[in-house]
């Protein structure tokens, strides 16, 4: 017996192991790596945000000699994807915040100012000091603009004070909020949640922190006194049908009543008052507690340039871009990137993982005098917080289409633990990942 | 998620637990792991009661595995929704219950010196 309940280990045996182990780490560990392109472009990128930090990475490792130029004025960096847990009081404002020249490579230049004027027949940019910055490619990547001026009565000072929130405005605001959100849900009252009517980032935020609120007042004993409306700018909850119709059945089973078709364009703080805009003429709805979230439009020197649609979106002036290669559809080496393409999708950071790809296998692509082949399908995905500790990992495309990553084991439409810990560890090291041009 | 590759599964893991404490658990780890290795090639031999010891404590790093990485992720039990849930909850189980299994057996092991014959085989 003594004999059979030995297990012998021998050198040879983890020498062996530990060989095989060490042979396939350095397979797996090996980049594959395209030759670089000999090529003298000025690529000016507008904006060192998500998409300008990590296509700048990706195309310094693809380019031999090209000058890249940055133009950003702004010295932070917001990991937007953070706003909602510093909102929830899980992470501190600095949670999101690090700087622009973190992340761009020493190959690239930053101009740290804001752009006045894009002249893309001229191909040049001018920035705020009046420095002309001629290119041979232009990337719009600006993000876009939050107009709070949109909110009648509503000024960001409010924001944490007398039941005001506004999530969106920045890590601080986001911080603000969750004080006023945590002081609600202990006293308890209306709380009443809004969207705009523009097109929007992350449109599922506004959803997620509707649940969130619940989720505290319910945590805290005190949902009997929260009364919970979710007011919708259309007839949906969410543009892809079946996920709005999930959420639909879930504001049902957390009892959040839902009005359609408001859109809010007014606050009076003193009243505690919100105004929507209806089909039926301006409505008032009372509030407690409110998350403010403003029209979203282009920045105004995009909206001010050539490059806008037309006839499309002409209040927000997103980019004129081609749905699949984000390449400007009246100038052909003009690309728009992130949340500033007029593109029917995609306002969110795991989209700009996916578009940095397309523009830059369009743009070097015309450096070689060849065709780009690489198209972005609209992808976009939203870790839709149902409360703390549960996540819906809802990935949807241009159709309407659910595109989960992990078919058949993340079902994208379940309340999953697995989706929330994705979400609240894993999505910003990610995140990382991409603005150094390596996920 | 796009590309998933070993970089960015170490970022992932800097990013969950903070840069210097992720690090010092590999480091840890690896020594475990190599100490581990030293006392199984050094007694030529698995000892079972050293094994039995280990594996009294195994329900022991089952739990808290869980509960760490529960305090990790601000979540509990009562957020499991669903089966793939379940598994990442059991394997992250069965990792705390190898975990310090090994680490049991290991510390018996280096405590007790080499074991001349392998009569500790008899359990």
């Amino acid at each position: 017996m003594s004999e059979s309940t030995q297990l012998r280990a021998s050198r040879r045996a983890f020498l062996g192991l530990a060989g095989g182990a060490a042979a396939f780490m350095a397979t797996s560990g090996a980049p594959v790596q395209a030759a670089r392109i000999k090529t003298g472009a000025r690529i000016v990128i507008l904006g060192a945000g998500a998409g300008g930090a990590a296509l700048a990475n990706r195309l310094v490792t693809r380019l031999d000699g090209a000058q890249i130029t940055l133009i950003d004025g702004r010295p932070e960096h917001w990991y937007q994807p953070g706003f909602t847990l510093i909102a929830a009081g899980l992470k501190p404002a600095g949670y999101s915040v690090s700087g622009t020249t973190d992340w761009l490579p020493k190959e690239a230049t930053l101009i740290a100012e804001y752009a006045a004027e894009i002249d893309p027949e001229g191909n040049r940019v001018v920035t705020a000091s009046g420095q002309a910055v001629p290119y041979d490619f232009l990337v719009v990547a600006t993000g876009l603009t939050l107009d709070w001026a949109g909110i009648q009565g509503f000024s960001l000072d409010m924001v944490g004070q007398n039941g005001i929130g506004a999530v969106y405005a920045g890590p601080d605001y986001a911080a603000k909020t969750w004080a006023a959100m945590d002081r609600f849900t202990e006293e308890g009252g209306q709380a009443l949640f809004t969207r705009p009517a523009t097109e929007m980032k992350c449109a599922g935020a506004p959803l997620k922190y509707t649940f969130l609120t619940d989720d505290f007042a319910r945590k805290k004993g005190n949902r009997g006194k929260v009364e919970i409306t979710y007011a919708a700018n259309n007839k949906a909850l969410f543009g892809v049908p079946i996920v709005s119709e999930k959420v639909r059945m879930l504001f049902a089973d957390r009892d959040v009543a839902v009005v359609h078709d408001h859109v809010m364009k007014a606050i009076d703080p003193g009243r505690k008052l919100a105004t929507f805009t209806t089909p039926d003429g301006d409505k008032d709805l009372p509030y407690d507690f409110i998350n403010v979230i403003p029209p979203q439009r282009a920045p105004e020197v995009v909206r001010n340039s050539p490059l806008p649609w037309a006839d499309k979106w002409q209040d927000q002036g997103w980019v004129e871009a081609d749905m699949k290669t984000l390449r400007h559809v009246r100038y052909a080496n003009v690309f728009a990137l992130g949340d500033v393409a007029g593109v029917p999708k995609g306002k969110t950071a795991a989209s700009v993982k996916w578009q940095v790809p397309v523009v830059e296998d369009h743009l070097t692509a015309q450096i070689e005098g060849k065709d780009g082949t690489a198209a972005y399908d609209g992808y976009t995905s939203c870790p839709l917080i149902t409360r703390v500790g549960r996540a819906m990992l809802v990935e949807f495309d241009y159709n309407n289409n659910l595109v989960p990553s992990f078919p058949g084991i993340i079902a994208p439409l379940e309340e999953l633990w697995i989706s929330w810990l994705m979400k609240e560890v894993a999505l910003k090291a990610t995140y990382n990942a991409m603005l150094r041009g390596k996920a | 998620m796009k590309e998933l590759t070993f970089e960015t599964l170490l970022a992932v893991f800097e990013e969950m637990f903070g840069r210097g404490l992720f690090w010092a658990m590999v480091a840890v780890a690896v020594v475990i792991t190599l100490a581990y290795l030293y006392v199984l090639i050094r007694d030529r031999a698995m000892s079972m009661r050293k094994f039995l010891l280990a594996q009294l404590a195994m329900p022991f790093g089952a739990v808290a595995a869980v509960l760490f990485v529960q305090w990790i992720t601000s979540s509990g039990f009562r957020d499991i929704g669903g089966p793939i849930d379940v598994i990442v909850l059991l394997g992250v189980a069965v990792a705390g219950a190898v975990g310090i299994a090994i680490l049991v057996y290991t510390a018996q092991a280096l405590m007790q010196g080499r074991q001349g014959t392998p009569v500790s085989g008899r359990s």
